[in-house]
């Protein structure tokens, strides 16, 4: 007869929050794979009371949405976590933030209630620096990317080498100049399989108009949320509203 | 020192690193920002320390050594450590191509601009990375080539024991436990810097060397006989003593280091927190040179061990403990460590785990306890030897009814899998010795069977190949070539998969035995063979240890090209055995153990003649503890676990109830231990 785990099964969640955290300045090369463990030993040191799976190899109940790719920095990194005790969302926020290194930030912590987190995010707005090109060229470039179609760009994954249209996930790709040799592209895109990353629009804009800048791009991730028709983000922390704008849904477990 | 360059000192690389980063593998181990790293104004700081471990952040961040030396220095008020790891060669083109200098992870400061640079080598495979810092270092290959505005250079670790391989390439060198020699180099290097640095680098080597903290390969010569053997070390001056000796912790109760260890934010190839329960063994294994130059035992006692691991877990967040040393069951309170310990996490998702333990029932015991509620996956022990024979040459004392007994116990209690270490290449080993792996691990299987009542029972067989060290019964023995290594693993494999009984429930795991034998030859080295590693470096050897940056071609060139010409060779060096009055190159280096005891060793090894444990017979008088005016320091000490003191209240609030208001009461996560 197979072994089973001696001891009580693992307590209920008795309740879940979300939060917002940030990936800010050296810390934007961690991967995914890092930021998840390092809440986890964070989440240990700051003794949140999380629920756990069940078996012999417990796992604290996480859940991830979407994390931006390692090297792009980001203000706006959803998570929501089961928990064994109700706990107060700011004691939370503040104890977690000082459990992780300077860099992940939390932002916000909210109780969990409504439709799940990942119904709430279909698409990110995202800033990124472009040392060494100036305003202009890239202005040039994104005009000649947004009169297309389609673009197709290919990236290399762990399964080799993809191809993929970038231009269906562009809604909107503006820019601005930080001054004469910098410039900044601003974009909303919607997140589509494959996700389009703004590295991905970077070599879109290469293969329609030769944009190849000398020095990397910074892309930071400003927002996250459910895409409206006037092509803003809606916050996913934001209570449900209904159409008639009534709240609905619990806001607390 | 002074500074030559018109950079400031100390100043910070980073925003000229960060635009490279995007551009190489696994950026993050780069960027520093670790749980626990210290980062201390520059000019606050009156000694300063890089110390680097010569291999990949991954495999460099969880050494404790490293993170033991880094924690202590740091706590002294005017000194100042930082980390440094070997970069990829991805990164390496890039430094050098942007002109930027081998740097610290902590604060990203040029590793030229400190006053020493302490390297700690675990393995001789990280020479060649020695010198890639050195070099994007701006610090001089030759140590006979550098002034005062460079650091010194300094080597430590278990490889160090024998480092006249490295000697042009080291300033000095530390034998031994670092702890208290790294605050007495500070004590010397802060003097002498206060006086107005007189006499320059030689001297202050020269001080180093009178206190008797470090080995200067400098202050001694090497003359060779005709027949390519050494003829005499002597020391070139008369101030210093002839014969360094290393340093011995004694008391690790009061140095309960690391408190505060390392977390990571990229992958490391150890995702745990380590205590170390005793350094030293004293089981007598012949080959083992960790169990040679670290005697005699020094136990940790139960209460600083319990609260290391409980500062360790809450000041980390880390849910795996490793109870480390040499040989974790030997511990004269091991029993009550695991209850005690077991009792205390079990219901809060931290493992144990008790690496390097022996082939006994008592040891599965002790798994038992520590995977109460966990997987049972797999459970390693080492008879090293596969006859009875040889076991009794290497003194491995286990016989095949012991490792039988242990793993029906193993099987009966739910461990799914065995893994069983294996050495091939061992003074006297024969065809027949390697094919008895084949006899035991068809009688684990069997047993297995039996005990669990089912035949889906795995072992795997893993084997490494023998490499003689420095310092043990075996530094004269001739070490197996490549080739009779690889042909005697061919031959057990092909009997393991020719018995059908056993041939799908045994999985092999070994490698070709040729890094082996450059490991050998580093190992047991002189000086001349400092200019193999030069010219290996200088041909693109990098990362030794990592087979797909290692190229035997590359050494033997190397080998062929330098040595060759003196009347050595790569097996001049590996598979010759050397006569009981040869001079070693390391005999001037003093660990303790009295050079007849290891010969009559050796000639015991060879008649196949077993050597009991000092610990719990009486003295052989292998010379150490006389030596070194040390002793081992054992328990029991019939103490138990301290209750663990309740945290402050600094935790969200758990299970809505009112916060402990006089401290006493447990964390949400952490249980207290009941009174």
């Amino acid at each position: 007869m197979p072994r089973q785990p001696e001891g009580p099964p693992p307590p209920p969640v008795v309740a879940r929050v979300r939060v917002r955290f940030a990936k800010r300045g050296r810390l934007r090369f961690l991967s995914h794979r890092d930021v998840a463990r390092a809440f986890e030993r964070g989440l240990r040191r700051a003794q949140v009371p999380m629920a756990y799976s069940a078996g012999f190899n417990p796992h604290p109940r996480i859940s991830w949405v979407g994390a931006a790719p390692t090297g792009a920095a980001s203000e706006a990194e959803y998570v929501e976590f089961a928990l064994s005790a109700p706990v107060e969302p700011e004691s939370l926020r503040s104890a977690l933030d000082a459990s992780l290194p300077p860099g992940l930030d939390v932002l916000r912590v909210v109780p969990a209630g409504g439709a799940p987190l990942a119904e709430r995010i279909d698409a990110s707005r995202w800033q990124v620096r472009l040392p060494g090109v100036a305003e202009p060229v890239l202005r040039d470039a994104v005009a000649e990317l947004l009169r297309r179609d389609g673009v197709e760009v290919e990236r290399a994954t762990k399964d080799g080498r993809r191809r993929f249209d970038v231009r269906p996930a562009v809604i909107l790709a503006d820019c601005r100049a930080e001054n004469d040799t910098c410039a900044i592209l601003e974009l909303v895109a919607r997140h589509t399989t494959p996700a389009v990353r703004p590295d991905d629009v970077l070599t879109a804009l290469d293969v329609v108009a030769g944009l190849r800048p000398s020095a990397p791009p910074e892309p930071t991730r400003l927002e996250q949320g459910r895409l409206l028709e006037d092509g803003t983000l809606a916050d996913p922390l934001a209570p449900d509203r209904n159409d008639a704008g009534r709240l609905v849904g619990k806001s607390s477990a | 020192m002074c500074r030559r360059l018109a950079r400031m000192s100390g100043q910070s690389l980073f925003a000229r690193l960060e635009p490279l980063l995007p551009r190489v593998r696994r950026p993050v181990q780069y960027v520093g920002g670790e749980g626990n790293s210290i980062v201390k104004p520059w000019d606050a700081a009156v000694v300063r320390w890089a110390l680097m471990y010569p291999d990949a952040y991954e495999v460099g961040l969880p050494n404790q050594g490293l993170q033991i030396l880094y924690e202590i220095l740091n706590e002294q008020p005017d000194v100042l450590a930082e980390r440094t790891y070997s970069v990829w060669p991805d990164l390496e083109a890039l430094l050098r191509e942007h002109d930027l200098p081998q740097f610290t992870v902590d604060a990203h400061r040029a590793v030229g601009d400190f006053d020493l640079f302490g390297v700690s080598f675990s393995t001789e495979l990280g020479y060649t990375n020695l010198l890639t810092a050195l070099d994007l270092a701006g610090i001089p290959l030759h140590a006979d080539r550098r002034d005062d505005t460079h650091p010194l250079v300094i080597a430590g670790g278990h490889a160090a024991f024998n480092p006249e391989p490295i000697a042009a390439f080291v300033d000095a060198v530390v034998l031994g436990d670092g702890e208290q020699a790294v605050l007495g180099i500070s004590d010397v290097v802060r003097a002498w810097k206060s006086e107005g640095a007189p006499g320059g680098r030689t001297e202050l080597l020269a001080r180093l060397a009178r206190r008797q903290l470090v080995y200067v390969p400098a202050f001694f010569d090497v003359t060779y006989r005709a027949d390519a053997r050494i003829e005499a070390v002597r020391p070139n001056r008369s101030d210093i003593p002839a014969r360094p000796s290393k340093h011995t912790l004694s008391d690790l109760d009061s140095w309960p280091y690391p408190k505060a260890p390392l977390v990571p934010l990229a992958e490391t190839v150890h995702e745990r927190m380590s205590v170390e329960i005793f350094r030293g063994c004293t089981r007598g294994c012949r080959f083992c040179q960790a169990g040679m130059i670290t005697r005699p035992v020094r136990e940790r006692n139960i209460e600083t061990i319990g609260a290391m691991v409980d500062a360790g877990l809450r000041a980390t967040g880390f849910n795996e403990v490793g109870l480390l040393s040499l040989s974790s069951a030997d511990h004269t309170e091991i029993g009550t460590i695991a209850t005690e310990l077991a009792d205390r996490y079990e219901n809060d998702k931290v493992s144990l785990s008790l690496p390097s333990t022996r082939v006994d029932a008592f040891n599965v015991t002790l798994a038992n306890e520590f995977s109460r509620s966990g997987r049972r996956s797999g459970l390693t022990f080492a008879p090293e030897g596969g006859s009875e024979r040889l076991r009794r040459v290497i003194n491995k004392m286990v016989s095949a009814e012991d490792l039988v007994r242990t793993v029906s116990t193993a099987y009966a209690h739910g461990w799914r899998q065995v893994k069983l270490y294996f050495m091939c290449g061992l003074p006297t080993e024969t065809d027949e010795d390697v094919l008895e792996i084949a006899d035991l691990a068809r009688q684990v299987i069997r047993a297995g069977r039996k005990a669990s009542g089912h035949r889906d029972i795995r072992a795997t067989v893993s084997i490494g190949g023998f490499v003689p060290k420095a310092h043990t019964p075996f530094q004269w023995a001739a070490q197996a070539s490549p080739e009779v290594i690889d042909a005697r693993l061919k031959l057990l494999r092909d009997t393991v998969r020719a018995d059908k009984e056993i041939a799908r429930a045994v999985g092999f795991r070994y490698h070709d035995g040729r890094p082996g034998a450059i490991e050998g030859l580093l190992a047991r080295g002189d000086r001349r063979v400092g200019t193999v590693i030069e010219r290996v470096w200088r041909e693109g050897g990098r990362f030794d240890g990592w087979t797909e940056h290692f190229s035997f071609e590359r050494w033997e060139r190397a080998c062929a090209a330098e040595l060759e010409p003196l009347g050595a060779s790569l097996d001049w060096f590996t598979t010759r055995e050397r006569e009981e009055r040869e001079v070693l190159p390391w005999d001037h280096l003093d660990a303790g153990l009295d050079r007849d005891w290891l010969w009559a060793d050796w000639q015991e090894a060879l008649r196949g003649v077993e050597l009991d444990d000092c610990r719990w017979t009486p003295c052989y008088d292998c010379g150490v503890c006389p030596t070194m005016g040390t002793d081992t320091q054992i328990g029991p000490t019939g103490r138990s676990l301290l209750p663990v003191i309740g945290v402050s209240a600094g935790g969200p609030a758990a299970g809505g109830g009112p916060k402990p208001v006089d401290g006493s009461d447990p964390s949400p996560v952490g249980s207290a231990a009941p009174a």
